[in-house]
């Protein structure tokens, strides 16, 4: 199995001075696997995802993605951060470049592509995240929703073989929910390797192969969609879910 | 966004008046403003009256007019003064490049610029060489406009090597190559002076000191004590200092400290001073930029696979600088304005010469007019900066978006 593996965490723990806000995580993510994780703030599923490019330092147990340890070995970090797209909350768009500029970027400058290369992958994914009309524009010019679409357009433009996602709609307005949720399914049935923190259900049973529920730095409760919506052996995950489902 | 249409929104009310309906309104209602208005007719008759009787009667402005290559050049030997309106013809074609390919409409300021030196001509006192170059300016310039019209995206691409090779070109053609009999010889610096002087030492202040600053502050920021620890301690420790001490240790200690036969000329000293001075500033007011921008930025660079230098390069300095512009430029015209500070160090700058000409019998009581006069010149060329900053950050949409 840890052959197919391209994410293995074991037993990751992370302090923030003395609050411990990961405890000892163990996932292994196969890939074109869709994992969504969630939990209630604070649970440290946010910290996590951001272990996996290292935007944040774990300082116990082992990260390996894609065969590459994260080490403080900056270039072992600039590597796995060439295979693994990411997507935040606040989306992050460069505001003084344009929506063309701010895709094409890191194409150019670290995969070294011609511009026009770039440039052109950056058109097709802007029609693939349906917003091929905006590519001059500049971010502040966009709703909240094509900027995450934008976001996303940009993560793929490095073609990785990873792509994360930090709460990408918690940000948006309800109506600009589904125009970026489509975006991520269309993405997730392509094969593309998911790890996706969310309190967005109805994408977990559409695409997810499996959940993992956080609490307290802990993975209380993992298993398919399936499983957790219809059978979940643990009270905590009961009373969360039972919270987020019912209005 | 939609447009709202035309027919069915008005355009929002606007007041309309004569110019004495606007006077009674604004000037003359109530009672107190018609007082307050009143009181400021009679300052500015009080205090113009006496000025411009004095301009136009008592002042001696022939001490300029006799002294205007001194003010202008310095001491520069009249047999190499075409260097230095080659300069300046240089200086009107880049000009002329940089106006024809950024200037959108604006028309009536460059007809300005262009008429500027025609009206310079007008002045009495110059010879008739000076008048010829004065006459051929504007069309230099205008040459060099309408070439950029022709190709302005190409042009405006070049801009910077333009400006640059113009100050490379400046400084080789002041300075000279040779040996005096040589075929082009070095003028020493000891004859330079006056504006040219001012120019030089400015130009090379601000195109030296910026990257010097830009890089203190991001070494104040950096993960590495000992860069960061060197970064403040530089940077606390010129701030503590005024800049004539630093222009004193430059010309007086700094030989000290070299080896017996090294020499440093004496402008080069000052310049390094003025650099030195002005990093140190400079580097706190990048520093502010970089202070607003947001973390996410940096974190969405680093997601993409940017190394720190790129994600500096391209994302966190051009907004971290775009923020700052208006500081900046304030540093730079108050580096402007300080190189009259080395007129203490004995250079013989716009300031040196015209303390200079006063220590001469013969001009005795005439400071007013002397004193006017440099400080119409420093006015101008630091109105023309602020004026430049205000252009850029338009062009560069700060506060747009």
């Amino acid at each position: 199995m840890s052959e197919q593996s391209i994410i293995i965490c074991r037993d990751v723990h992370k302090w923030y001075g003395h609050f411990h806000v990961l405890r000892g995580i163990n996932m292994e993510v196969r890939k074109g696997e869709v994992v969504v994780i969630f939990g209630p703030s604070g649970s440290g599923k946010s910290t996590f995802i951001r272990t996996i490019n290292r935007l944040e330092e774990h300082q116990k147990g082992q990260i390996i993605v894609d065969g590459i340890e994260l080490t403080s070995d900056t270039r072992n970090i600039e590597a796995i951060r060439r295979e693994v797209g990411m997507v935040f909350q606040q989306f992050n768009l460069f505001p003084h470049l344009t929506v063309l500029q701010n895709i094409t970027l890191a194409p150019i400058q670290v995969r070294k592509w011609p511009k026009e290369k770039a440039e052109k992958i950056a058109m097709e994914l802007l029609e693939r995240v349906g917003i091929p009309e905006q590519a001059h524009k500049y971010p502040g010019q966009l709703s909240g929703g094509q900027q995450q679409r934008v976001a996303i357009a940009r993560a793929l433009a490095m073609q990785p073989k990873i792509m994360l996602f930090d709460e990408p709609t918690s940000a948006l307005d309800p109506e600009m929910i589904k125009e970026v949720l489509d975006v991520m399914i269309e993405l997730a049935r392509s094969g593309m390797t998911m790890l996706v923190v969310t309190h967005e259900m109805g994408f977990a049973k559409a695409v997810a192969d499996r959940m993992y529920f956080f609490d307290k730095g802990q993975i209380v409760e993992s298993g398919t969609p399936e499983e957790i919506f219809t059978n979940p052996k643990e009270e905590r995950t009961k009373l969360f879910l039972s919270q987020i489902l019912t209005h | 966004m939609r447009e709202p249409s035309a027919e069915t929104t008005l355009p929002p009310p606007t007041e309309r008046y004569t110019l004495l309906g606007w006077v009674y309104k604004n000037l003359l209602t109530p009672w107190y403003n018609a007082l307050l208005t009143l009181l400021a007719l009679w300052l500015i008759y009080a205090i113009f009256t006496p000025l411009l009787r004095w301009a136009f009667t008592a002042a001696r402005w022939e001490v300029i007019a006799v002294n205007l290559r001194l003010l202008m050049v310095g001491q520069y030997p009249k047999e190499h003064l075409w260097r230095i309106w080659l300069s300046v013809h240089m200086l009107a074609f880049v000009v002329g490049l940089s106006w024809g390919s950024l200037a959108r409409g604006r028309r009536r300021i460059g007809l300005f610029l262009l008429i500027l030196p025609w009206l310079l001509a007008l002045i009495p006192g110059f010879s008739i060489a000076t008048r010829t170059h004065l006459l051929i300016l504007p069309f230099v310039a205008f040459i060099a406009y309408w070439l950029a019209r022709l190709g302005t995206s190409q042009v405006r691409k070049h801009l910077v090597t333009f400006w640059t090779s113009f100050f490379i070109l400046f400084i080789l053609l002041v300075r000279g190559l040779t040996p005096p009999d040589g075929w082009f010889p070095v003028v020493p610096t000891n004859v330079w002076g006056g504006l040219v002087l001012t120019f030089l030492l400015t130009v090379l202040g601000i195109v030296l000191s910026f990257p010097l600053g830009l890089f203190l502050a991001l070494g104040r920021r950096s993960r590495l004590p000992a860069i960061r620890l060197v970064s403040i301690a530089y940077i606390e420790l010129v701030r503590s200092v005024p800049l004539v001490t630093i222009l004193f240790m430059a010309q007086i200690m700094l030989p000290l400290f070299l080896p017996g036969n090294m020499n440093i000329d004496r402008v080069v000293r000052a310049i390094v001073g003025i650099v030195l001075f002005t990093a140190a500033y400079q580097a706190e007011n990048v520093r502010g930029g970089l202070q607003a921008i947001p973390h996410g930025q940096y974190e969405a660079a680093y997601a993409l696979g940017l190394n720190g230098f790129q994600t500096n390069l391209f994302i966190i300095l051009p907004q971290a600088l775009r923020h700052v512009i208006p500081v900046l430029v304030g540093q730079f015209i108050a580096l402007y304005k300080d190189t009259s500070l080395v007129a203490i160090v004995g250079l013989l700058d716009l300031l040196g010469i015209a303390k200079s000409i006063l220590a001469q019998p013969a001009y005795v009581g005439t400071q007013r007019e002397v004193y006017l006069f440099i400080s119409a010149i420093y006015w101008l060329f630091s109105y023309v900066m602020a004026y430049l900053s205000q252009r850029l950050e338009k062009t560069l949409g700060v506060g747009e978006r």
